[in-house]
């Protein structure tokens, strides 16, 4: 098993004459968490969006999880998790019906869905809501759910599109928490936020700028190479 | 300015807004800092006159939000938490419609939005639909600014914006209250906007937890707050937390936030950590807004 999970290569999109994503070159480690900042309209959606199979890119290759994002892309949806926080689990949907649902979708057999539930109802003690309608659940409760449905099949790597926006400092902590289990359990974790302090937390950051990647490195890497305090400040000299 | 007294509001089972009290004075920039679900767009509502309160009373400018609710409407600068302006029509129309709906003109009060309006010309054209998430606001904000209302009232203009529009953005909330002399409540996620108001409520659960200027709300902290960088955070966090001595643990960024129920047994922790052969550093440090708001969070 190759040790990088996204390895791509000049990648590019284009939408009529405007490069959203203009050539981009990075990988990522397994068992990493990978943060992925820019302003908003940088390309990180655009970007994202060809990681996972949805769109394709107009030139340039890349791999994730072991397959071609242009020519394997149904292959490649069955290895990633995704969760965002506008979208993740049906609010319709009793809690316990959304993991079936999402464990079918990715083809888990009946008494894995089963036993995985069991586990993760124990972990984050959700016993007493399982057969709770999704959109009674407050929302710092419905994103460390919607991670672990994400993260049910134990794809490879996991994207995760500003899941925290919103939710209360202590319940955004517990969420960063279970992105720790996970890179420990060995599940690659691709992050994008815009709160700078979680930045922090990754193993290595990287800055989109108008369509390029204009930094990428650890935190301190980036602090020592823009002379700066914290993340916010090269943030700021960055986009300015 | 502002007067809310005893507010309620409750939806089915769910009790949004708990016998809320708060006061703005003419010319404050006052924040409303709390996460989704505090409760802090039912205030919005009823400030705005589209919700009635179950119980309590809110007057704006002295007017009651429930029997004056016209002439309040006529004075007051709304900006929803959900994009609520028309997509199809360019940034210019929509400008103008707000203006029209007002019963005034763009050129009329220009002098308001001029700041913020040059950021948004290179666009003009542009339908609302196709601007980026900081256009959109911005956009927002000089619809919620063409009829130079007094009060200006803003359920997280920025979430969900990246750190640099987020700092013009507030940028140009400063330049309104000290040109203009407006009025404004702002809510927002982010504690680290906070510090850029006059006064805070933090609010929780429909209950607010405290009401105060940033400094003050940060000097509340009860304990003193200790800052630890390690070469592995989370594991040190693991092994913080199992500890006696630990009252709290947070990650704050690179550095671990920490209190001990006596502060005196930072001895003790330093002395473990070191016998676990731990490379860190610990020192003193000045609690922030976040710590203060988690530390309130807990005792709820």
């Amino acid at each position: 098993m190759s040790n990088k999970v996204i390895e791509v290569e000049n990648l590019t999109r284009a939408f009529g004459q405007f490069k959203a994503v203009d050539n981009i070159t990075f990988d990522v480690k397994r068992g990493e968490i990978f943060g992925f900042l820019g302003a908003n309209g940088a390309g990180k959606t655009t970007a994202m969006k060809m990681l996972t199979g949805i769109l394709e890119p107009t030139s340039g290759s890349g791999k994730v999880a072991g397959f071609d994002i242009k020519t394997q892309r149904n292959k490649l949806k069955y290895k990633i998790g995704y969760m965002s926080q506008k979208f993740s689990l049906y609010e319709d949907l009793t809690l316990k019906e959304n993991i079936r649902f999402y464990g079918g979708i990715y083809g888990l057999r009946r008494k894995e869905i089963v036993e995985r539930t069991e586990k993760m109802v124990e972990r984050l003690g959700l016993g007493n809501i399982e057969n709770t309608l999704i959109a009674e659940i407050p929302l710092g409760w419905k994103q460390k759910i919607a991670f672990s449905v994400a993260t049910l099949h134990k794809p490879d790597i996991v994207f995760l599109d500003e899941p925290t926006s919103g939710v209360d400092p202590i319940t955004r902590r517990q969420f960063w928490d279970l992105i720790y289990q996970a890179a420990e359990e060995g599940i690659t974790v691709f992050v994008t936020t815009h709160y700078m302090d979680e930045a922090e937390y990754c193993d290595r950051i990287s800055m989109m700028v108008r369509g390029k990647i204009e930094a990428m490195g650890t935190l301190d890497e980036l602090l020592t190479k823009h002379d700066a305090k914290d993340m916010d400040e090269v943030f700021l000299k960055l986009a300015r | 300015m502002i007067k809310i007294e005893n507010i309620s509001k409750s939806y089915e089972v769910v009790k949004a807004l708990d016998n809320i009290s708060l006061n703005v004075e003419r010319g404050k920039l006052f924040g409303l800092i709390g996460p989704d679900g505090a409760g802090k767009t039912t205030l919005f509502r009823i400030l705005t006159t589209l919700l009635v309160p179950d119980n309590g009373t809110a007057t704006l400018m002295g007017l009651d939000t429930v029997t004056d609710y016209k002439e309040i409407r006529k004075n007051i600068g709304y900006m929803p938490g959900k994009f609520s302006l028309y997509l199809d029509l360019s940034v210019q129309e929509n400008l103008e419609f707000f203006a029209k709906v007002f019963k005034t003109s763009v050129e009329s009060n220009f002098e308001m939005i001029r700041d913020i309006y040059v950021l948004l010309e290179p666009f003009k054209n542009r339908r609302a639909r196709d601007l980026s998430g900081g256009m959109k606001q911005k956009l927002a904000l000089c619809c919620a600014l063409i009829h130079k209302p007094e009060i200006l009232l803003l359920d997280e203009p920025t979430f969900g914006v990246d750190p640099v529009s987020r700092k013009e953005f507030w940028d140009n909330l400063k330049k309104l209250q000290k040109n203009d002399g407006i009025t404004t409540i702002v809510s927002t996620p982010y504690m680290d906007e906070a510090s850029l108001c006059d006064e805070v409520a933090l609010i929780q659960n429909g209950k607010i937890m405290a009401v105060d200027t940033p400094q003050n709300i940060s000097k509340g902290f009860h304990h003193t707050l200790f800052g630890l960088k390690s070469e592995n955070n989370y594991k040190t966090l693991m092994f913080l937390r199992e500890m006696d001595e630990v009252n709290s643990a947070f990650m704050f960024g690179n550095s671990i936030h920490l209190t001990l129920h006596n502060h005196k047994q930072f001895i003790n922790v330093e002395q473990k950590l070191r016998e676990k052969n731990f490379n860190f550093s610990m020192e003193r440090i000045e609690p922030n807004i976040e710590d203060s708001f988690m530390e309130l969070m807990e005792k709820e």
